[in-house]
């Protein structure tokens, strides 16, 4: 056959040379046009698995850590892999039904994408965990359980001091410019907010490869990539934990603060606000459920009274007017006032608790017998001070003396959203009284009423510096960091001193001593304590709120401020108890067992029972204790119907036998304890 | 006769020996890099249990058939070719009885621990006869019915094939085509065709009302730019409405009554993933069991495509480096050392190495050209066209499935894919090729 078709083999060779290179634009295309399917070979074949370091442990001044990590599990789930499984099992033991199952799997998809694990449920329950380990078998692949470290509170005390952590959201990763990831947790109030980046640590980064089923079947290029997780550091406060639990104890029931301050430091040893909460209860799977009960609370649980709560001193404010007047030259310690049961200096008489003569002789008797009298001509004799040249002049003279006590101004103590309390400025009263004022128009300021507002701390704060004899250091909580490096410039602001005043410590003493005799002789002898020289002062704090609309007079408040030993002091206390009346009724003998607590370490049977007569002692407004009853029988209702629900969603033929017992019995064990921590 | 050795080297193409030895050990290469799982890599290679050492247990069999083949006087191969392909039809029709199911196909036979794949083996067959008929001196290929003789030399086993559940195997045959072509078949045929493919892709990409417009609108074109032609001669109109005729039915009714009745749901559904489009099929009259199948087998084959894709894509320019592509490591590609070797490839050598793969083999397919062009004898040069029309339908097939631009029929790549009858066959296909080339002074009847 002749080979007349010699030509086409030509034609051949270009369909296939055509063929080849549509192949090779398509592979050209392929891998080097885009690089999607890179980060998708990534994306299929690497987990970036984030390895979370354990955060800082804080302890107390003896050692003790308050704040600790623990393990719970989250139960996660591999949408995919749910096939043919036990969903009834997992809805049993979780206590859903089948609804939220159903549910909370779409979230997952949404969220994650089906080849993907999500949290199906986070900080198991112990006794679904106890139920879920058992039986995991039973649901792998599609379900397992994930380490997750949480915060844990050995003593259940300082809720308020040391925070809460929790997820980020979008608004505080925008802020840090996305350090932070979803799903990482932060420390959302208290020192854990206020030292997160020594408390947080690093986060370390492990890259493993997997499977197409995702298993993990080894490191990612030997771990080059990888970093480790650098646990966070542990902070040494000054806080006495036994201090602590004894100042909560004595708020329960109660709306107040106490707040006690080691004078030579500025260390913080307690402070408490009332009423608190158990702060485990802001961990685990029932955070956000707790937290808006409480958030509803008309008590105000999450509200640090310590730091936040501004109220009028009354006369806990006086020993800081005696100081302003004995700095500015006005007085001598000698200066003698004569008081018959009331101040005319001014057009309104303001009154005073004692009529007889000489109870306001000399300044030591005048702190003594808290004479108003004697304090509101103070004041004015300081505003007025000649030298000054006019009352405005004067005022702000006055003004910068309580600034520099801390009164007014924040402290800047180691926590956030600390507040300033109140000492107006001259303005304020230009612009109440179009100019025409005069130091009679605010006199009540110098017996810590009026435009005046105090935080307990920040009185805490004043009796330090009479303490100290006209110095203070900024209160704070944390003493030490461990393994503080260089750059930790944090706690540097707490070791400098503050010098307030320049009056002689023979000036001082008289004041200290003034003191003294309130306990000794005066208004506060329920402080008294066998054997320690104690300085302090009460106060009982007029003050008004709105109810139902209309401003009414409530109970006093009331005050208490000391500090002992009188004479080489070690701790300065102040206590608040809203509306509880006389400072000596109920804030003197909480300040009074704090200190005793703290100077001895130990307390007498005796003095325990008066702990127990305080802790059993209710004093809430009515009209408070009426809507948060309400708000109580509310939760608890509800509480009974989801249990309900639960119950009858799943009968109990899903747990037979002897695990049934085991679960009652971890049930069990933990029961009392949240019962204990709804108040 | 007298002196054997020397009569085995003379005259044989080093140079293909040379492509296909490198061919086959990167083909081992990739399956090692691809199933090696940390054993002993020594007993591995020697226990024959691995994939990669039985791919070299195939490879030593096919080089001693090889040697026997070279052995063997080229005048045996025209002589027995017709037996052969009596044999391979007979092998095809045993199937049918003696079939043992093996992941969804009816093609294979096993026997004491060998799968034997006929429809695999049957090309090299066809090729023989088909090269013995279109060779034979009394032919006149101009005739119809010599026509109609090869296309069924060729279509019989591929009929067969399909009814295996092999289409993909069976479209191998049509490849024969192009040997057709070369040696005189109307060109036109090849237009036909070329033109019903185009048609057929269209069908799939276009409404078919549009399509419709758009077929109609160029008829119209036709006859307006060709109507002094029509003045002078009508059967051109006739022609051009005919035509028109003929590709509107294709595509309104041939089409889709072919992929409704004819291709099973899920090759249909492949073939519209393809040009990614999803194919809604009605499933009313469809039992339970034959939807959930179809979903499945829909499932898979998006998923190996999806993921050969990325496996290649992410090879980018150099390649991650033989056995550190994540893709194909870790078993996300599936039927990888089969049908998707050529993944490890664009994984691991990345663009360079897949082109190079694709260099070499465009190197093979000419090289087998320029040697059918210098053959004496008809049948040597018929054959060897076979042998290039069969490696290109595979070449070409495989790795377009793999980079996603052909549905996913599942035909291997020649002497890289795992498995001892493809080896085999492609092995033998190529080495009778090289013995007939041999002797390509003598006019070999």
């Amino acid at each position: 056959m002749p080979a007349f078709n010699q030509s086409r083999q030509n034609v051949i060779k270009l369909i296939f040379l055509v063929a080849f290179i549509i192949l090779a634009i398509r592979l050209l295309f392929l891998q080097l046009a885009s690089t999607k399917y890179d980060l998708l070979a990534l994306d299929n074949a690497v987990s970036k698995k984030i390895v979370y370091p354990d955060r800082g442990i804080i302890f107390d001044r003896k050692g003790r850590s308050i704040l600790e990590n623990t393990q719970t599990y989250d139960l996660m789930v591999m949408p995919t892999q749910l096939k043919g499984l036990d969903t009834a099992g997992i809805c049993s033991i979780l206590k859903i039904d089948i609804e939220t199952f159903r549910e909370r799997i779409i979230g997952a998809i949404i969220k994650n994408g089906r080849y993907r694990p999500s949290i199906f449920e986070s900080s198991l329950s112990l006794e679904a965990f106890v139920q879920l380990q058992e039986n995991i078998f039973r649901f792998e692949p599609g379900f397992f359980l994930q380490e997750r470290p949480i915060r844990s509170y050995p003593f259940k005390a300082a809720a308020h001091i040391l925070g809460y952590v929790g997820e980020v959201d979008s608004s505080i990763l925008k802020k840090t410019n996305y350090y932070y990831q979803m799903g990482d947790y932060m420390g959302l109030s208290g020192l854990e907010r206020f030292y997160e980046p020594i408390l947080m640590g690093q986060r370390g980064v492990r890259y493993q490869i997997k499977d197409n089923k995702n298993r993990i079947v080894g490191s990612y290029e030997n771990g080059l990539y990888d970093s480790l997780a650098i646990a966070g550091r542990n902070l040494r406060t000054s806080i006495d934990i036994d201090v602590q639990v004894l100042a909560e104890r004595m708020l329960k029931n109660k709306l107040g603060a106490i707040v006690a301050i080691d004078p030579r430091s500025g260390g913080i040893i307690a402070m408490a606000s009332g009423p608190t909460y158990d702060p485990n209860l802001l961990t685990g799977n029932q955070r956000k459920n707790n937290f808006s009960w409480m958030l509803r609370d008309t008590a105000r649980p999450l509200f640090n009274r310590a730091i936040k709560g501004q109220y009028p001193p009354g006369s806990t404010v006086k020993p800081a007017g005696a100081l302003i007047a004995l700095d500015e030259g006005v007085i001598t310690p000698a200066f003698g006032l004569g008081c018959s049961g009331a101040y005319f200096g001014c057009r309104r008489p303001i009154g005073c608790t004692h009529k007889t003569s000489g109870h306001a002789g000399n300044l030591r008797v005048a702190l003594a017998n808290s004479c108003n009298s004697y304090f509101s001509h103070l004041y004015r004799l300081a505003v007025d001070n000649p030298q000054l040249g006019g009352t405005v002049n004067g005022y702000l003279r006055w003004k910068q003396y309580m600034n520099s006590f801390g009164l007014g101004v924040r402290l800047g103590i180691d926590l956030p959203s600390e507040d300033k309390g109140l000492i107006v400025d001259t303005s304020f009263y230009n612009k109440l009284y179009n100019r025409s004022w005069s130091s009679c128009t605010n006199v009540f300021l110098g017996i810590g009423q009026g435009e005046m507002q105090a935080t307990p701390l920040q009185m805490a704060n004043m009796m330090c510096i009479i303490a100290n004899k006209g110095f203070y250091y900024t209160p704070h909580f944390v003493q030490s960091i461990d393994g503080q490096l260089e750059s930790d410039t944090v706690l540097n602001r707490y070791k400098q001193k503050h010098q307030v005043t320049n009056i002689s410590n023979e000036t001082f003493e008289i004041v200290q001593l003034g003191m003294q005799d309130v306990v000794e002789q005066g208004t506060g002898g329920v402080a008294r304590i066998e054997g320690i020289a104690v300085a302090a002062k009460t106060g009982t704090a007029e003050n008004y709120g709105m109810i139902y609309g209309k401003r009414e007079k409530l109970k006093d408040h009331s005050w208490f401020v000391c500090f002992a030993p009188r004479e080489n002091p070690t701790i300065a206390v102040a206590v608040i108890v809203e509306n509880a009346g006389f400072g000596a009724t109920w804030a003197g003998p909480m300040a009074a067992l704090v200190m005793e607590k703290y100077l001895r370490d130990t307390l007498s049977a005796a003095r325990w029972k008066e702990v127990e007569r305080i802790e059993n002692t209710e004093i809430i407004l009515p009209i408070v204790k009426t809507k948060r009853n309400r708000l109580d029988s509310l939760r608890k209702e509800k509480m009974r119907k989801l249990q309900l629900k639960a119950t009858a969603n799943h009968p109990v033929k899903n747990n037979p036998g002897k695990k049934t017992a085991v679960v009652h019995y971890h049930l069990s064990a933990i029961k009392p304890d949240n019962e204990e921590q709804f108040i | 006769m007298k002196n054997n050795s020397f009569e085995i080297s003379k005259g044989i193409d080093w140079i293909i020996v040379g492509i296909y030895l490198v061919l086959v050990v990167t083909g081992i290469a990739s399956i090692f890099a691809t199933t090696y799982r940390d054993e002993n890599m020594i007993s591995g290679f020697l226990s024959f249990k691995t994939d990669y050492s039985r791919q070299l247990l195939y490879f030593f069999i096919s080089l001693v058939l090889a040697v026997f083949i070279l052995l063997t006087d080229s005048k045996f191969f025209t002589a027995t070719s017709n037996i052969f392909y009596a044999f391979g039809l007979i092998l095809l029709i045993l199937v049918f009885p003696f079939h043992t199911d093996v992941k969804g196909t009816k093609s294979i036979i096993r026997f004491s621990g060998f799968q034997l794949q006929p429809a695999e083996l049957c090309k090299v067959f066809v090729n023989l006869a088909l090269a013995k008929y279109l060779s034979s001196l009394d032919l006149n290929f101009k005739k119809l019915r010599s026509q109609l003789i090869a296309a069924s030399l060729v279509l019989v086993p591929a009929i067969l094939t399909i009814f295996q559940s092999e289409t993909g195997l069976a479209l191998v045959y049509f490849s024969f085509f192009l040997v057709m072509y070369r040696e005189g078949l109307p060109s036109a045929i090849l237009v036909i065709g070329f033109s019903l493919a185009v048609l057929v892709v269209m069908t799939l990409l276009i409404d078919e009302n549009l399509l419709a417009i758009i077929l109609t609108l160029a008829a119209i074109g036709f006859v307006y730019t060709a109507k002094r032609q029509i003045k002078r001669d009508r059967s051109v109109l006739v022609l051009i409405v005919s035509i028109w005729v003929v590709a509107v039915g294709i595509q309104r009714f041939a089409v889709p009554y072919f992929f409704n009745n004819v291709l099973k749901p899920y090759q249909v559904q492949r073939i519209y993933a393809t040009v990614g489009k999803d194919f809604q099929v009605d499933t009313e009259s469809m039992s339970e069991e034959d939807i959930k199948k179809m979903e499945d087998k829909k499932k898979a084959g998006n998923y190996n495509v999806k993921q050969s894709k990325i496996a290649i894509g992410s090879g980018g320019f150099w390649g991650k480096g033989l056995m550190k592509g994540t893709q194909t490591r870790y078993d996300f590609v599936p039927e990888q050392r089969t049908d998707f070797i050529f993944c490890t490839i664009g994984e691991g050598f990345g663009f360079a190495g897949s082109i190079v793969l694709l260099g070499l083999y465009l190197f093979m397919l000419f090289r087998i050209i320029s040697m059918a062009e210098r053959q004496r004898s008809a049948f040597s040069r018929t054959y060897a066209y076979g042998v290039a029309s069969v490696f290109f339908f595979h070449i070409f097939i495989n790795i377009g499935m793999t980079i996603g631009i052909i549905p996913v029929i599942g035909i291997t790549l020649p002497f890289m894919s795992y498995g001892g009858t493809s080896l085999i066959t492609f092995s033998v296909l190529l080495f009778i090729l090289i013995r007939l080339d041999a002797d390509r002074q003598m006019v070999i009847r």
